[in-house]
């Protein structure tokens, strides 16, 4: 039995991945990393800034995620995020400026704790991507 | 009559009139072609958007504690309306269309004695609704100098939206928008996106029984701002779509009509040029004949 499903990453401006062959991903998820394989049980979970990790017969890929919204259902995984770049062709300059205005948005001191969090949580990633 | 002097200036002023509504409608029809890519790439989004939100808020049980986005305040008193128009003119019916749509539901809320806030998006809306709704313009929004549409002009919107909710400003929030069918249809929508209108159920929407992480209210609370910046980012979509297509009839219309109106002007000048011609021939031959 084959052990593939298929995933579907979309972004408000158009449909960024579209793979039948994936095996596993691993997503960030509000609580923790989640790992889905073929069968999981339907599940609609949050994303904390992180790394979207994609494995598949046709190769594997990482991709960093602002934020975003997983459905899995019937051995369909779709991603919803605002913004989602590639880690092998983003450059360090893009990752400075989105870390920098973060780190901006952070010494705001009205944002709420679960902001806070998720701030905390992004520059941490980006910081270990540079 | 017209001298022959000035009716060949005015050919030649109608015919570059004529050369910048062609230019025109050339860059429209350009710009179309991707602001229809464009709004066609956006659909998977808003649709699965739409699709997470209608299964979540079936499996809803306490629809009381339900968050106030979905089920609404209880109240029907001050409605807000966002009309989206185009920063720019000279795009036929585009606008008035929108405003007229607009202007029933206007009446319609106040004719039943409601309270009525309006937020302009893109600055043509505001030029036409100025002068008979300027007391109810509770904000007016352009985005003039982003060159497309993009998501993150679409949030500021919803931003501003759900700040005014959760400050109680309002209970109902409407969008107007031209839809876009083709390039010679664009159907004015109204849209209501609090409380979100969940009567329209998906055939795909299961009874499926979800895993939520975290619970279901945090993701539903979570995930209905981000829906109302979806819808409105849709809506600015299929809008720069209308506004193009729009323009590129409107555009072709203007340059066909300056194209008849040479074609009328150079036959009554090539007339008085031949009057003219004719009257000189006639002055000189009594003037032979006279002599």
């Amino acid at each position: 039995m084959s052990e593939e499903y298929s995933l579907e990453i979309v972004n408000p401006e158009k449909s960024f991945l579209l793979k039948d062959d994936v095996t596993e991903v691993v997503v960030p998820a509000y609580e923790g990393e989640i790992g889905i394989l073929k069968d999981h049980i339907s599940i609609i979970s949050f994303l904390k800034p992180g790394i979207i990790k994609v494995f598949s017969k046709s190769g594997d890929d990482s991709y960093y995620v602002n934020d975003g919204i997983i459905e899995f259902k019937n051995n369909n995984l779709s991603i919803l995020t605002s913004l989602i770049l590639n880690l092998k062709d983003i450059d360090k300059g893009k990752i400075s400026e989105i870390q920098k205005s973060a780190e901006e948005e952070l010494g705001n001191s009205e944002i709420s704790d679960q902001e806070k969090y998720l701030l905390d949580q992004k520059i941490e990633v980006l910081k270990s991507m540079n | 009559m017209a001298s022959l002097d000035d009716l060949k200036k005015r050919i030649s002023s109608v015919k570059s009139t004529q050369k910048i509504t062609k230019a025109m409608k050339m860059v429209a029809a350009a710009k179309l072609r991707r602001a229809q890519e464009s709004a066609e790439k956006g659909r998977p989004y808003s649709d699965k958007m739409n699709n997470i939100i209608l299964n979540l808020s079936n499996g809803i049980s306490d629809i009381e504690n339900a968050p106030k986005l979905l089920s609404g305040t209880g109240e029907d008193k001050v409605h807000l309306c966002v009309v989206m128009t185009s920063d720019r003119g000279l795009c036929g019916g585009f606008n008035t269309n929108i405003i007229k749509k607009a202007k029933q539901y206007f009446q319609k809320v106040l004719d039943e004695g409601k309270n009525l806030k309006i937020i302009t998006v893109g600055t043509k809306g505001y030029d036409q609704l100025k002068r008979l709704y300027g007391d109810n313009i509770i904000e007016r929004i352009s985005f003039k100098d982003s060159k497309n549409v993009n998501y993150f002009d679409a949030d500021k919107v919803g931003k501003i939206v759900i700040e005014k909710f959760e400050k109680k400003e309002f209970d109902v929030c409407t969008i107007f928008y031209n839809q876009f069918k083709n390039v010679i249809t664009q159907i004015p929508q109204e849209q209501q996106i609090i409380p979100l209108n969940t009567s329209e159920k998906d055939e795909n929407s299961s009874e499926d029984n979800y895993e939520f992480e975290p619970e279901e209210d945090e993701i539903l609370s979570n995930l209905l701002p981000k829906n109302i910046s979806t819808q409105i980012f849709k809506a600015m979509l299929e809008n720069s779509a209308s506004e193009q297509g729009s323009r590129m009839s409107a555009m072709d219309n203007a340059t066909r009509n300056a194209g008849e109106m040479v074609d009328k002007l150079t036959i009554e000048y090539n007339r008085s040029r031949q009057a003219a011609i004719t009257k000189e021939l006639i002055e000189i031959i009594s003037g032979a004949e006279s002599l």
